[in-house]
């Protein structure tokens, strides 16, 4: 950042200094100004690109509002919270999809934020410093996956597995818990809310343990020493120097992550079960944003079936935008100096 | 808590002192849980990579690269899956390449600070996490819907969005690592800014961005979804980009899930070739450019 302003400062000064001295020379000059008229040309096209990315993320947003025109006349603000969706009848409602897409991203949250917690802080404090960067790069080789191999992975093998192991004994334990029963009740077959959301949570802890163990690295040694000196022990100095010091990049990277749980389409669609449904059981089949879109869209003829479609896509994309943009503001106020004030 | 609560070590040392005990009891609990997690994040890389090469090893064959994708329950190969896929992923590449290192250009060098450019940073890093399959449904109403069918040209704009904002970032973050020295040198030597920028500073940092640019491809290689509704399938072998095309991914999707077990087979076999594609570039993009890569 320094070094930025720095040179922002410099160069405008020596181009101007280079001006100055070449002008009693024709032929220099004339190059000086051929050089002055390409600089502007390049520039401007530099600056047109940039604008591109800019127009790119506007345009989306009036695309799809465009193009999801028919079903929102249609069926008006209730479309977001009705829960009906039959292409027979032409009748459409999101909140099955948006509640399929909030349920998962909550039990990737909450199963994938306290691994990668743990992950980060082993990578931080606790390994020897041979294995970091091995550890480092096979924890981000886990980001690396392509998204349709977690899916046929879920589908193949995690599903059975999770259906013979993991379900019943979830049903046996929790089964009968008050208030949370309910959640873990009905026929373990694999394929659900619960699933996906498993799926996810090992989807999305490469990115949280990332960004955490980035921001655990940036604590200055001294106030960690300090703390050492006082004969803290290394749990007391992380929970007492490192997470209060590092508390707003934390919760942007799990910001970071829960953008990526929500859009996730393919490791989803293959396990989640795509059933129009909003069941007390994580274990019941239902669907989520992305992976309705998947599976439906290429058979969508109908304009108002595809205008809910792309109306779904809408909601995703507000959705995710809004995640994301919080985890940029909270992690960008971290880079500007959340330590001066600890 | 703060430094003042924790006890002093002269209080805590006896280690017949409970507090004491409790504390370092506290203590190994924890870092055993933290060692834990990281196990049982190894332990889901290595399940995953091991289903994957148990099944994807034996379903490679020599057919897969010669014949194309079979019609439901016969033998056959991937061969124009594979041709699809490398076409669309290069044409994306070519596209997404010289209009993400320009726009970093631009943020680097040119907007730095400015209103214009913090903005366009900001959506950058939106759209380097945006949800991919919202990018294939824009450039199917942008795009397909207009035209009125699917192909190969609709695949390779969907897969170019995904990669604009990874070659941007990247570029930005090398180019600022180039000392201001390096420019003011070549300013006084009378070199034009647009030269300076190109044959100087881009130049300090091609590995750098090389490595943004392999990283796209690794990540646009293993995309499924915006793929779906742009260049669809093909079950034939065909070089037009301006049809329907056959790639990797979405034969997966499809084998996948459909209920014949020659397909499933074929599908592991793709599975396992995206793969190894996408973590040897991203090895590659690691190990050969030794500049550190940048993540979202």
């Amino acid at each position: 950042m320094m070094l930025a302003s720095n040179a922002s400062a410099a160069l405008p000064m020596s181009t101007t200094y280079r001006a100055a001295v070449t002008a009693p020379f024709p032929a220099q000059a004339r190059r000086a100004s051929a050089g002055r008229w390409q600089d502007a040309l390049f520039r401007q096209v530099t600056r047109l690109f940039a604008a591109l990315v800019l127009a790119l993320l506007l345009s989306i947003i009036v695309a799809l509002g465009y193009a999801a025109m028919p079903a929102l006349q249609k069926f008006g603000p209730a479309f977001f919270v009705t829960n009906v969706w039959n292409p027979v009848t032409s009748e459409f409602g999101a909140l099955a999809p948006i509640y399929g897409t909030v349920a998962t991203s909550i039990i990737a949250l909450a199963l994938g934020v306290p691994v990668s917690f743990g992950i980060a802080l082993f990578l931080t404090e606790m390994c020897p410093v041979a294995l970091k960067r091995p550890l480092g790069t096979a924890v981000e080789l886990l980001a690396a996956i392509p998204s349709i191999i977690y899916g046929m992975w879920g589908l193949f093998v995690f599903a059975p597995f999770f259906a013979d192991y993991v379900q019943p004994l979830l049903h046996r334990v929790l089964g009968d818990v008050w208030l949370i029963g309910p959640l873990f009740q009905g026929a373990p077959n694999g394929l659900g809310v619960l699933t996906a959301g498993v799926i996810l949570a090992v989807m999305v802890i490469p990115f949280i343990a990332s960004v955490m163990r980035d921001v655990f690295e940036i604590v200055p040694p001294v106030l960690k020493e300090s703390a050492y000196g006082l004969g803290c022990t290394t749990w007391e100095v992380v929970s007492n120097v490192v997470l209060p010091y590092t508390r707003i990049g934390v919760i942007g990277g799990i910001m970071l992550g829960l953008g990526r749980a929500l859009g996730e389409t393919m490791a989803v669609t293959f396990v989640i079960g795509n059933a129009y449904r909003i069941r007390a059981s994580l274990f019941e089949p239902g669907n989520s944003i992305a992976s309705a879109l998947a599976n439906e869209f290429n058979e969508a003829a109908d304009p108002v079936h595809r205008g809910s479609l792309i109306a779904l896509g809408l909601v995703l994309f507000v959705l995710t935008l809004i995640v994301l943009a919080a985890s940029r503001m909270l992690v960008a106020r971290l880079t500007r100096g959340e330590g001066a004030q600890t | 808590m703060t430094a003042a609560q924790v006890p002093s070590p002269a209080r805590a040392a006896p280690t017949s002192n409970a507090r004491y005990r409790r504390r370092i009891f506290v203590n190994r609990f924890n870092l055993a849980m933290s060692l834990a997690t990281m196990a049982i994040g190894m332990l889901f890389l290595l399940w995953i990579l091991a289903t994957l090469f148990r099944n994807g090893f034996a379903a490679l064959s020599p057919t897969l690269f010669t014949q194309m994708t079979p019609p439901p329950g016969s033998a056959g190969g991937l061969l124009n899956a594979i041709y699809g896929s490398v076409l669309i992923v290069l044409t994306a590449t070519l596209v997404s390449t010289p209009i993400g290192i320009l726009a970093g250009i631009y943020l680097a060098e040119y907007g730095r600070s400015s209103a214009f450019a913090e903005t366009t940073r900001f959506v950058n890093d939106i759209l380097l996490s945006a949800p991919s399959i919202v990018l294939g449904l824009f450039v199917y109403t942008v795009y397909v819907l207009q035209v009125g069918h699917f192909s190969g040209w609709a695949g390779s704009m969907a897969l170019a969005l995904i990669a604009i904002p990874v070659v941007v970032r990247t570029t930005e973050n090398m180019l600022r690592l180039v000392p201001s020295s390096l420019r003011e040198a070549a300013v006084a030597l009378g070199a034009p800014m647009w030269k300076v920028i190109l044959k100087v500073t881009l130049k300090a940092v091609r590995g750098g961005v090389m490595t943004g640019v392999l990283l796209a491809v690794a990540r646009m290689s293993g995309e499924t979804a915006p793929l779906l509704f742009t260049a669809l399938n093909n079950q034939f072998f065909d070089t037009d980009m301006n049809a329907p095309m056959a790639n990797l991914p979405v034969v997966i999707f499809q084998f996948a899930m459909s209920p014949f077990e020659d397909w499933k087979t074929l599908a592991w076999a793709a599975a396992l070739l995206i793969t190894l594609t996408v973590l040897a570039l991203n090895i590659l993009a690691r190990t050969v450019f030794r500049q550190a890569p940048t993540r979202g």
